[in-house]
């Protein structure tokens, strides 16, 4: 095998060599020039088989189909919502797609959303030119009242659901709150109490901050179980 | 009286002391900033986000907007708050240093805000812009190509320098000026003012000085961006 410079998990930055080979091929956050493959971002290197890639430490979220998010009305339109993800535009929420409810012609809107709601939704498609189509059609997919958000670095999403759902899952276990995670880097946390919540909060936190150590789900068990 | 001894006893290819830091402005979304000598910039971006007025759109890639602005109190003299002709024209040269280095394919319709703001100027203002722009490019996670590291070099009265300072470029003897902005991935050069005049042998040389300091200030550049990622890491 040829020459490959990096180490699992090391942080690189744009323009670092990660190999030197045409036995290697790049993946995501990464390019070739040449027989050389680089890295696009400030992120951490990670190797599977034959394929390189750099998972980002920072930026904005990047809209995907079928990804839930979190987002909030910014406009009502005569066919539907303009939300706020995120992202540089905000994305539409057509009527058809909002509820399995017949709305009459020249209904008011606000019945169902309002300016300034906080929704649960899920990607239904992304145009080349980003602009992004929206659900709320779907289990768990909801306006959500009361409760509060927080927002964390988006790259950082995967490690609080965890495999399979294992840190979600423990989280909402230990915590007893009510949790929605969207991709888009913004969390809904609703509980019985203030403290419940800010348990929660505080793990969540926790997470963002130690989210590339090895053995993640049993310290967050061992810190739930000590508080 | 030639210039054999510069005026701040450096080494004639030696630059000034510099620093480095990553993430120094809370509320954007990449920062970074940049000292060399008594120059010190500060380099804040935002976005991808909408652009407006629409018709400035891309719909086949994002579009980097840069501003250059100088502080009134960055100099001995009060600076005139607001843009001025000067000002425009770097904020020009440096976005086109910047642009061979981007990557904004992925984000069609929008815009990349780069501001940088000059604190403290002693010469080399662009070139430590450009140098803290790259890094707080790359601290947004934009994606990027390589990054751009920049220095000024020059002659102060027959000889070649690098890294002129306020004193060098008033040089009685006449001084020129030449600002050299380096892709670090294939040294691509993406800046090259010159103002004053040289020899073509001359600017050969300077333009090999030049490079050498430019891959000073990247290793510089790739320390600051990794600790302050590493700094997060290790809470």
């Amino acid at each position: 095998m040829g020459n490959i410079l990096i180490k699992e998990k090391d942080i690189v930055v744009p323009g670092e060599i990660l190999a030197e080979s045409m036995d290697y091929l790049p993946g995501n956050g990464t390019f070739r020039d040449g027989e050389t493959i680089f890295s696009m971002y400030v992120g951490l290197a990670s190797i599977s088989g034959r394929i390189i890639k750099v998972i980002p430490l920072s930026g904005r979220y990047i809209p995907k189909k079928g990804d839930l998010v979190i987002g909030k009305i910014a406009d009502i339109t005569f066919g539907g919502w303009r939300v706020d993800i995120g992202w540089a535009f905000e994305a539409g929420l057509n009527m058809k797609d909002a509820t399995s409810d017949f709305i009459e012609k020249k209904a008011d809107l606000t019945q169902y959303y309002d300016f300034g709601d906080v929704i649960s939704a899920e990607i239904t498609h992304v145009s080349g030119s980003k602009i992004i189509d929206l659900t709320t059609k779907g289990p768990g997919l909801r306006k959500l009242r009361s409760g509060r958000i927080i927002e964390i670095t988006p790259s950082k999403v995967p490690r609080i659901i965890g495999k399979q759902g294992s840190m979600i899952t423990l989280l909402k276990e230990k915590t007893g709150c009510k949790i929605i995670v969207g991709q888009n880097g913004r969390i809904w946390i609703s509980g019985e109490s203030h403290e419940k919540e800010m348990l929660a909060v505080d793990v969540i936190k926790k997470i963002e901050r130690e989210a590339h150590l090895e053995g993640l789900t049993d310290r967050i068990k061992n810190y739930l179980e000590r508080t | 009286m030639a210039y054999n001894k510069r005026v701040d006893g450096r080494a004639f290819n030696e630059a000034r002391d510099m620093e480095a830091k990553a993430g120094v402005v809370k509320r954007a979304d990449g920062s970074a900033m940049f000292r060399i000598g008594k120059t010190i910039a500060i380099a804040s971006v935002f976005g991808p986000r909408e652009l407006f007025p629409g018709f400035l759109q891309n719909p086949e890639t994002g579009i980097l907007r840069s501003n250059y602005d100088m502080l009134s109190f960055s100099v001995n003299e009060r600076k005139r708050p607001g843009p001025n002709r000067r000002s425009v024209e770097i904020s020009m040269v440096t976005n086109n240093s910047l642009l061979p280095a981007l990557d904004l394919t992925k984000f069609p319709n929008t815009v990349v805000d780069v501001f940088i703001e000059i604190i403290q100027a002693d010469s080399g203002t662009r070139c430590a812009g450009i140098c803290a722009a790259s890094m707080a490019l790359a601290d947004a996670g934009i994606p990027m190509k390589g990054l751009v590291s920049a220095v000024s070099v020059g002659k102060v009265g027959n000889m070649l320098v690098v890294d002129l300072n306020k004193e060098e470029e008033d040089y009685e003897e006449g001084a020129t000026d030449i600002p050299i902005a380096m892709l670090s991935q294939n040294k691509e050069v993406t800046l090259l003012q010159l103002d004053g005049d040289v020899t073509q042998d001359d600017i050969k040389e300077l333009i090999k000085i030049g490079s050498e300091v430019c891959e000073q200030i990247h290793e510089l550049q790739v320390k600051a961006l990794k600790d302050k990622y590493q700094g997060e890491l290790d809470e």
